[in-house]
């Protein structure tokens, strides 16, 4: 990927500090994140993301669970679903189906995706639902004190696991393939202009779409375990990731001090779930099939 | 409003109740649905999934009743009418998103056919025993509406209230069949569509920078919007202020969680909804709800009939709880009976409401079955002696 290809606008909207201002809601800041924290580096990808698109941004809706990560549908000046733990795949779903032409992103961590909200992850990518999956992966229950996630490596410590970790770890993007993601890439937020690049990508593309972004967080995965502040994590990002695009996911599983395999892994084309819908109803039905009217009517 | 006339099935038929209610969903215009089957409710969304695709709307089949309960709420925000169906130990799973729902004021529709339990209890037979969870299921202080039909007319009629009313208080409402109300066949009526009142929902008319999403208008109740028109409003489960923002302050939290709880106020008093039946001379008031209902009838002609002045209060929204009427009554009648098939739920609002100003007398049935009308009569021969 030719990373300096992506356009960053930076031009400053009138009465403007930040060209992404008109994408925050400034009233909430400042934010609940701590200092180096990668959350609001993503947030600022995706806002260049959506400008890079030009999408109209009263037709782009994020959904969040719960979780430091869940808390990004607060910041961002759209329609949005700060849900419950574990649901915000569902609650998009619905949102989705019931609102075919928005653009529905869902936006959430690890532990909100991948444990409580696990099940949900892999049946909307089976069904390729047309949602976006943004997961800010920072390898731990940031929120609640630093616990032990399905994502936290081999050998470190947590909250939960003063001892150390010894349960195997989930590889999301090998998670996300095998249960049918149309969209699967990983990077790191080192990689803030491929970060953005992808983005731009899965929202100009059809069906279940699947980022993992890793994230430092200095207050409590690295804190416990060593391995410096925020400036270290970029260090670290920088000196062990690898960019293998097109590499095979079930060689992207990640370890404590391994390398980072990053980049696109998946972009492959299906039908999505509408698609999926109308095609079989058309097919059963014929001229008996209304096509979804599902909104209601004005007062 | 009239009802759309693509929903409605206009004409006489023989149907049982889960099926009644389908079409009270179809009539009200509910165009989607996202359910986890479980019996004895599962009949209600097998007819949604077969008639929907010539109506015009989706049935998604979710992966567990965590997911249906929320899909509906996400279905709801994107403008639909949505609605849910399940049996207890799905309700139990749904607890976390009625919370959700009154917590953000959307309007949706939960369908519960009770079954026995606890737990996976009885999947086939009938109790009433989910009422409590009905109103205080899931954590923290809000209010919710609970229906209760007695017969499959009424499953399709209820189901209209329940969501017009839904709309009126941007509310979860919660429709408490039992399994044989669900299951029994009768002739359902259903009206033309210009018949048929429906209370759209209340989208907001000021412009997006005007508006402000939980501003509660006179009625306690604010307006809404939908996703993708420009609003850009925030939904969120914390305690949030009048922009759906975030707020931990305890005023925010007192006004905003009292008001969730007052808005309601309308539908214990002049708004509830019972049935009555001679209490102008009646000594002893049979209360009952759903399909005791029907046996507490036969209680009470049998009573009549032995020259007890014996009366009846049938409970149609059980939730708010029609205070008022008990208490009314509780000044003028030697005792209620209470007939529920539970081990002791609603009988234990009746006496709250009584106040101690008549006697009530619990008559409980652990499930499985209904009750036998003698068991109810002895209690009312035993309250009127």
């Amino acid at each position: 990927m030719n990373a300096s290809s992506l356009e960053i606008p930076c031009e400053i909207p009138a009465g403007a500090q930040n060209p992404v201002e008109p994408f925050l809601r400034m009233d909430r800041m400042p934010h609940i994140w701590c200092p180096a924290c990668g959350i609001g580096t993503t947030v600022n990808c995706f806002t260049r993301a959506l400008l890079d698109s030009k999408a109209d941004l009263d037709k782009v809706a994020v959904v969040s669970g719960i979780g430091c990560t869940g808390r990004v549908a607060g910041y961002v000046n759209l329609d949005s679903f700060h849900t419950t733990h574990g649901r915000a795949i569902p609650f998009a779903t619905g949102l989705k189906l019931s609102n075919p032409e928005l653009q529905v992103v869902v936006y959430s961590g690890d532990g909100d995706l991948f444990a409580i909200g696990g099940n949900h992850f892999i049946h909307a990518a089976r069904r390729n639902m047309d949602l976006k999956v943004i997961c800010v992966n920072n390898l731990t229950y940031a929120m609640t004190g630093g616990q032990t996630a399905p994502t936290t490596p081999g050998q470190t410590i947590s909250a939960t696991s003063p001892y150390g970790v010894f349960e195997p770890s989930f590889n999301l993007v090998q998670l996300a393939e095998a249960a049918g993601a149309s969209y699967v890439a990983r990077w790191t937020t080192y990689h803030v202009k491929q970060l953005a690049k992808s983005m731009g990508e899965i929202l100009n593309k059809k069906g279940f779409c699947f980022i993992e972004v890793l994230s430092p967080c200095p207050t409590l995965y690295q804190r416990r375990n060593k391995m410096g502040d925020g400036l270290d994590a970029m260090k670290f990002y920088k000196e062990v990731s690898k960019v293998r695009h097109g590499s095979p996911t079930s060689e992207a599983a990640l370890t404590k001090a391994g390398e980072i395999v990053v980049g696109k892994f998946v972009d492959r084309d299906r039908p999505d779930y509408l698609e999926l819908l109308k095609s079989q109803m058309t097919a059963s039905l014929g001229e008996q099939y209304a096509e979804p009217e599902v909104m209601c009517s004005e007062c | 409003m009239q009802a759309d006339p693509k929903g409605v099935l206009t004409g006489v038929h023989f149907l049982d109740g889960d099926h009644a209610c389908c079409e009270g969903t179809l009539a009200a215009g509910a165009r989607f649905s996202a359910g986890y089957p479980i019996t004895p409710s599962t009949e209600v969304v097998e007819r949604f999934a077969s008639r929907i695709p010539t109506v015009g709307g989706i049935f998604i089949q979710m992966e567990d009743e965590l997911a249906a309960s929320i899909a509906i709420q996400g279905a709801v925000w994107g403008g639909a009418k949505a609605f849910t169906v399940t049996s207890g130990p799905g309700f139990s799973l749904m607890m976390e998103h009625i919370g959700y729902a009154a917590m953000t004021e959307t309007p949706c529709v939960f369908v519960n056919v009770q079954r026995g339990g606890p737990s996976t209890g009885l999947p086939t037979l009938p109790a009433q025993a989910d009422m409590m969870q009905a109103r205080w299921g899931s954590h923290g202080d809000y209010g919710i509406i609970a229906l209760c039909p007695n017969s499959p007319q009424e499953c399709f009629d209820l189901t209209i209230t329940a969501f017009n009313l839904s709309e009126e208080f941007r509310v979860p409402v919660l429709l408490m069949l039992d399994e044989c109300v669900g299951h029994m066949t009768e002739k359902v009526v259903i009206p033309e569509a210009g018949q048929l009142n429906i209370t759209p929902r209340r989208f907001t008319k000021l412009p997006p920078e005007e508006f402000r999403l939980f501003e509660p208008r006179a009625d306690q109740v604010p307006d809404m919007a939908r996703a993708g028109e420009g609003y850009r409003f925030h939904v969120t489960g914390l305690t949030h202020d009048e922009r759906g923002y975030p707020s931990m302050d305890v005023e925010t939290q007192d006004r905003s969680v009292r008001r969730l709880i007052d808005k309601l106020t309308p539908l214990s008093g002049s708004r509830a909804l019972f049935e009555a039946e001679d209490l102008d001379d009646a000594e002893v008031v049979v209360v009952s709800y759903g399909i005791t209902s029907r046996v507490a009838q036969r209680a009470v002609q049998l009573a009549r009939a032995r020259g007890v002045r014996a009366g009846k209060f049938r409970i149609i929204s059980a939730w708010p709880f029609p205070d008022p009427h008990i208490r009314e009554l509780a000044g003028r009648v030697k005792a209620f009976v209470v007939p529920e098939i539970n081990l002791g739920q609603m009988v234990h609002e009746v006496a709250r409401a009584a106040g101690g100003q008549a006697k009530v007398i619990p008559v409980s049935h652990a499930g499985g079955s209904v009750h036998r009308p003698e068991v109810i009569l002895d209690a009312i021969m035993e309250a009127a002696r």
